[in-house]
């Protein structure tokens, strides 16, 4: 059987069908519809205003890569400029080749790259380090909970280098669906009040950030780099992914396929769940040793890097936290930043 | 396998391997005397009694502290024969026969409502169902109403209105009713049971007659058009909410019971969620849902498992009826339902804790719009205030583009053509209203879940006439107002949305 008619210019083949509306269309006339989609969203929701200097959060997957290209062709219409921070955990054999992929996508759209080490900011601390500080702890998926709290601030970190004003990083529709089916299932609901909306303003001196790909899901989102022809990288980090998402995403998978528009509507409810007062968390502090924005006395990565330089680092995950003397004044033994490169235990 | 079976048996929590049941010198947990029957949660094992008075306990303590149920008050008992709301009804009609002090203080009827159209139940599986129903209806002694869903096809648009709501409810309001409720007990003296008996012996409502064979295809061709049983399901869920509530309505019930479960609950929360209503969470599995102003649905079973109903039912032979649903027999991905009630039991199963953990999440929802969403007009099917926003939500934009090229929602642009249109009216071209498609008529007035549904409905004339006219109604209503908007003077805005309300 020939493949349809575009249904949008009505003179190529249609080339896909698009996984939200079953239509019908060529590629040229998706990619552009996908462009519009995403500029609405900047556009409606305010999230880059003209002459913001926005720094793209670029791993080398799928999701920056397409923020990034995307981004890229609406910056003339947007008037705002681009800045590429890459974030180099120090996962040996795994994000060497997605630090190339950045640099060959970066050097191709002639955009600025910086590229920061988790080795420089966190007093040497790479994510292989971690690993096999937690190692012993009996559970290695607490690898995912440092990186990401880290990959954060170092992005942070990264964006205020580059004299960014914003920061903008690839998540999309079923990453942030995943996440209200993952806090509901836990009972997260501190984070179901906080979550919900297309990024966070920029309170406490933190750099405004947000998602602009969060409405798309993922399958557009690997339709456009395919027909785009992006370069980009795939694979599962060395380090074993998140079990307790890995159910919520095999049933976001599921859901899927009954009803293709379940991704955006479960990110739908997740922007109009009301929740009680008593159940959102307090208005965020500062963190007493580094001044990010911080919900309790340290800010999580700084409360990670001590218990990982204390040698423990499970102190600040979970039920650890009681170990954790956050609520005193900070310690005066101990410098303002008591970074070493090795684990330093004291018990 | 041997180091699996090694593992568990470290795993269990208490030195022992787990007791079996009845062999060992285990005692009940609560009574320490009774021989313990069944366990309710890990290592909690109950006698008979106390397991009873513990159901009965939940049931009655859930009843007492919402304060929510006035003394006297016509209540009516949604029964659809499965377990939960047969034990529902079962605590009801204990309750009603206890002693003076503890006897539950307001008068119960019960509704049933036919689906077996919907659901393509023949004739005369129908009939045989129906024969067993109603003999069950006959041995509680309530007052019942056995109602097919083809009788939506002759309700009246009223049926979606939103009676204005009444400020009962309040902790004095409550405790006024309940003295003047004791002082004309006493005054009546002791003849509560009489009183009781009375009730009894009033005469069954007869149900209006089997419906029409016309009415039974209507309904058929209605369901076998939608195209998902996602859809199929909203759909039936909302017809028999409409058909029940009008039943409350029409014989002066102010409370309706439903018998979701916990377990139903968690699995409705997780769905609802999936559907785009999480704007409508609290409302959808809360205690009380009060969206419907003059009527009431109150939920009393929240705090039982399905596993706690199965086994009281058992226990203490509770008779239910076993129907045929809609997804009786539909693989495992055909529904959201489906597919979400699955992931919930297999992950309950694997950790027990699953389904109170969402029920407890659910308990810190609010009744209210997110901040910065005023309260406007309500969907036309689950009368919840509207969750759409025009022009600057994202989401709305995001979801409901099903035609791109033209970068607005056929909604919006309804309703920003509605405008200059109908003003342009004046002049001339007397259908220029007309030419607004129906469907994008009905569209604009549903939430977002709603109109998420209504889109796998290919052709919406197939729906009941009380919510087709009662569209029509409202979106003229709309154009009414949108043509006076331009002669009101001043703040023209504020006034037409108090006068909304």
């Amino acid at each position: 059987m020939p493949a349809p008619q575009c249904a949008s210019c009505h003179k190529a083949r249609a080339a896909l069908r698009r996984p939200r509306s079953g239509q019908a269309l060529c590629g040229s006339c998706f990619c552009a519809a996908f462009e519009a989609e995403v500029l609405h969203t900047v556009v409606a929701g305010r999230l880059l205003p003209p002459g913001a200097v926005v720094a793209v959060g670029a791993s080398g997957g799928k999701d920056s890569t397409v923020l990034a290209h995307v981004l890229r062709e609406l910056a003339p219409r947007l008037g705002i400029s681009l800045h590429l921070v890459a974030v180099d955990e120090g996962i040996g054999g795994y994000r060497d080749a997605a630090l190339a992929a950045v640099r060959r996508q970066a050097a191709r759209w002639e955009l600025p790259l910086t590229v920061v080490a988790y080795a420089d900011l966190f007093g040497g601390w790479t994510m292989d380090a971690v690993a096999r500080s937690t190692a012993g702890s009996g559970r290695s998926r607490a690898c995912c909970t440092f990186c990401g709290v880290l990959r954060r601030r170092a992005l942070e970190e990264g964006a205020r280098l580059v004299g960014a004003t914003h920061v903008v990083t690839g998540h999309n529709a079923d990453d942030m669906a995943e996440t209200v089916l993952m806090n509901f299932l836990r009972g997260d609901a501190g984070r179901l009040a906080r979550g919900g909306g297309l990024g966070s303003p920029g309170e406490g001196g933190a750099l405004p950030r947000c998602r602009p790909l969060q409405l798309a899901s993922q399958k557009e989102v690997v339709l456009y780099a395919h027909f785009r022809r992006l370069d980009y990288f795939s694979e599962e980090c060395v380090y074993a992914p998140e079990a307790f998402r890995g159910h919520a995403r095999d049933l976001l998978k599921m859901l899927e396929a009954a009803r293709p528009s379940a991704v955006l509507d479960l990110v739908h409810s997740a922007e109009r769940l009301a929740l009680a007062p008593t159940a959102r968390p307090p208005p965020p502090g500062a963190c007493s040793r580094c001044g990010a924005l911080a919900s309790r006395a340290l800010c999580q990565a700084c409360a990670l890097l001590d218990g990982l330089n204390r040698g423990r680092p499970r102190l600040a995950i979970g039920k650890g936290r009681r170990g954790l003397d956050e609520e005193g004044p900070p310690r005066e033994p101990q410098p303002s930043r008591p970074l070493t490169s090795e684990p330093v235990p004291d018990f | 396998m041997c180091e699996m079976s090694e593992e568990y048996r470290e795993s269990a929590p208490k030195g022992p391997p787990p007791p079996r049941l009845g062999t060992g010198d285990q005692k009940c947990v609560k009574c320490k005397e009774g021989l313990p029957v069944v366990v309710i949660r890990a290592g909690d094992a109950f006698c008979r009694d106390c397991f009873k008075a513990l159901y009965v306990h939940k049931f009655r303590a859930m009843l007492g502290k919402s304060r929510l149920i006035f003394p006297g008050e016509k209540v009516l008992l949604a029964w659809s024969g499965g377990p939960s709301s047969s034990s529902m009804v079962w605590q009801v009609l204990e309750g009603l026969s206890r002693d003076s002090a503890k006897r539950l203080r307001f008068v119960p009827g019960v509704v049933y409502i036919d689906e077996g159209a919907a659901c393509g139940q023949s004739p005369e599986d129908r009939a045989r169902t129906l024969a067993e129903v109603k003999l069950a209806l006959q041995t509680t002694g309530f007052p019942w109403h056995a109602v097919a869903l083809e009788e939506v096809f002759s309700l009246p648009p009223s049926a979606l209105r939103c009676s204005a709501q009444e400020a009962a409810g309040t902790e004095g309001a409550y405790k006024a009713a309940v003295d003047s409720f004791l002082q004309q007990q006493h005054a009546l003296g002791t003849n509560g049971v009489e009183r009781q008996s009375q009730h009894c012996a009033q005469d069954p409502q007869s149900p209006t007659g089997p419906p029409t064979t016309a009415q039974t295809q209507a309904l058929s061709r209605l369901f076998d058009s939608v195209k998902t049983l996602t859809a199929k399901e909203e759909l039936l869920q909302t017809l028999r909410t409409h058909l029940i509530l009008h039943v409350a309505r029409n014989h002066g019930y102010s409370k309706v019971m439903t018998g979701d479960s916990c377990t139903r609950l968690a699995i409705k929360l997780m769905t609802s969620l999936a559907l785009g209503r999480g704007a409508f969470l609290a409302w959808d599995t809360g205690f009380s849902d009060e969206r419907h102003g003059d009527v009431v649905v109150v939920r009393p079973m929240r705090e039982h498992t399905l596993k706690e109903v199965a086994f009281y039912n058992r226990l203490f032979a509770v008779p239910s009826i076993c129907t045929p649903a809609l997804d009786t027999k539909a693989p495992e991905k055909a529904s959201i339902h489906r597919l979400m009630e699955a992931f919930i039991l297999r992950l309950q199963a694997q950790f027990p804790s699953t389904v109170s953990t969402v029920y407890r999440t659910s308990e810190k929802l609010v009744k209210a719009p997110r901040a910065g969403c005023a309260a406007g007009p309500r969907c036309l099917l689950c009368m919840c205030t509207l969750d759409v926003d025009t022009a600057d939500s994202a989401t709305a934009f995001g979801a409901q583009t099903s035609h791109l090229p033209q970068m607005q929602t056929p909604v919006t642009q309804a309703r920003a053509a509605a405008g200059p249109c109908c003003c342009a009216g004046m002049g001339g071209a007397p259908g220029c209203c007309k030419r607004e498609d129906p469907r994008a008529q009905v569209m604009e007035q549903l939430c977002y879940g709603c109109r998420v549904n209504m889109k796998d409905l290919p052709s919406l004339e197939l729906l009941p006439p009380y919510i087709l006219s009662e569209a029509q109604l409202r979106s003229q209503r709309a154009t009414a107002e949108q043509e006076i908007r331009e002669y009101l003077l001043g703040d023209s805005e504020d006034e037409a949305g108090t006068g909304e309300s």
